[in-house]
């Protein structure tokens, strides 16, 4: 992984105004990947859009790091659903 | 325009203090925000509003008006303004018609009332859900015929000002989205751009049926042609193909034609199949003559037969 696609996890932080030890809980459960570089700490940008889900299901629905572990693998498993559906819903088309 | 009663939103009393007020948002919030309610469009909406009563009814001051205005709130009409919503409409060449509509958090949208009231002031009481960072994802909705979905094709067509081109690859089903990295609303504090999110609608302009990447479709073969075989000509997707008939074909049997179907999303050169079902024309009308010879047949099939 190229150091383009790093974000140095300081800078998230004071723009998200949140402490950086939650990317580090988050990180200790295995819920994202933090790379360290000559001790500082990057997150990766492909994994920002969970990132900012993450946070956002903490700080404004007040989830806490167990319930949003299984809120992540449910919507694994509702997205696998969706998908699922959609191409159920195809084949009953009628007009298909 | 329609009142709009923020505390039956949050189903809370008037006298409700501000921590209940916050609880109920709260465990409404959790219920139906986006990121719990993935591709629901009713949860979306349904957060939206409950993110404007609590946008009201959390701030002192902009509750301390709703309540005095939501007796007689037909007052606060002096106070609108005919504020136009942000609209993203775009053409394509392709004939294809979009619909746009930015951000999955639905918190750009609040009420007429609320504008005509608040004229569009907004705090940020605990809301995240504008960019703070990475920038705000777009969704956008492109509807393409199923003639094209089959071929691997450019859609270009305008965001914001900005003329993006698209190659959509043979083989996209309907309700496929397609992201855009970095095509999304502009990054914050250095934050990379948000992504743009295209759902297809396909809309059949052809005679087939499509189950995955297989056609159907039902076609007429003569009488003569079904019981003593001959050529016939059939349409496919790209073009007519002749076929042997074999004869005694039977009504509804069907043949596939391998590799004739839908191109297969993302396997270059791979396609499904083609079913053709039989449907065996009776004649309708005979002359004395046909009449006659069927009349020699159906005799012949008898003492055949017996």
């Amino acid at each position: 992984m190229s150091t383009q696609e790093l974000i140095p996890a300081t800078d998230f932080c004071i723009s998200h105004n949140i402490d950086i030890t939650f990317i580090q809980s988050l990180h200790d459960y295995g819920l994202i990947e933090v790379t360290t570089i000559e001790q500082s700490s990057f997150v990766h940008t492909e994994q920002l859009p969970q990132l900012e889900q993450f946070i956002r299901l903490h700080y404004d629905l007040d989830i806490n790091l167990a319930g949003i572990d299984a809120i992540s693998n449910l919507l694994q498993r509702v997205e696998q659903m969706q998908n699922e559906i959609r191409m159920l819903k195809n084949r009953l088309r009628d007009d298909m | 325009m329609e009142f709009i009663d923020y505390y039956r939103i949050l189903g809370v009393e008037k006298t409700a203090s501000a921590d209940d007020i916050k609880k109920a948002y709260r465990k409404l919030a959790r219920k139906y925000h986006p990121d719990l309610n993935p591709n629901d469009k009713e949860a979306n909406k349904k957060f939206q509003q409950i993110n404007e009563a609590n946008e009201v009814l959390s701030d002192p001051e902009k509750r301390k008006k709703y309540d005095q205005y939501g007796k007689d709130w037909q007052h606060a009409e002096q106070f609108e303004q005919a504020k136009q919503q942000q609209q993203h409409y775009q053409h394509s060449p392709g004939g294809g018609r979009e619909e746009f509509f930015t951000g999955d958090f639905g918190n750009g949208d609040f009420s007429d009332f609320f504008e005509s009231l608040f004229g569009g002031a907004r705090g940020s009481s605990g809301q995240r859900s504008k960019a703070k960072f990475r920038g705000e994802d777009y969704q956008a909705e492109l509807q393409i015929p199923l003639s094209e979905a089959a071929k691997t094709h450019q859609q270009t067509f305008t965001i914001n000002g900005k003329s993006i081109r698209i190659t959509v690859p043979a083989g996209i089903e309907n309700d496929q989205k397609i992201k855009l990295k970095g095509h999304g609303g502009p990054g914050i504090n250095g934050g990379p751009a948000g992504d743009l999110y295209i759902t297809f609608t396909i809309v059949n302009n052809t005679p087939f049926k499509r189950k995955g990447d297989d056609l159907y479709i039902t076609t007429d073969l003569d009488l003569y042609t079904a019981i003593l075989g001959g050529e016939v000509t059939v349409d496919t997707l790209d073009g007519k193909v002749k076929l042997q008939i074999k004869p005694y074909t039977q009504n509804n049997s069907t043949i596939r034609l391998k590799g004739k179907g839908f191109p297969v999303y993302k396997q270059e050169g791979q396609h499904g199949d083609l079913y053709i079902t039989w449907q065996v024309k009776l004649p309708t009308n005979l002359s004395e003559k046909e009449k006659a010879l069927f009349t020699e047949l159906a005799a012949l099939s008898k003492s055949h037969n017996s």
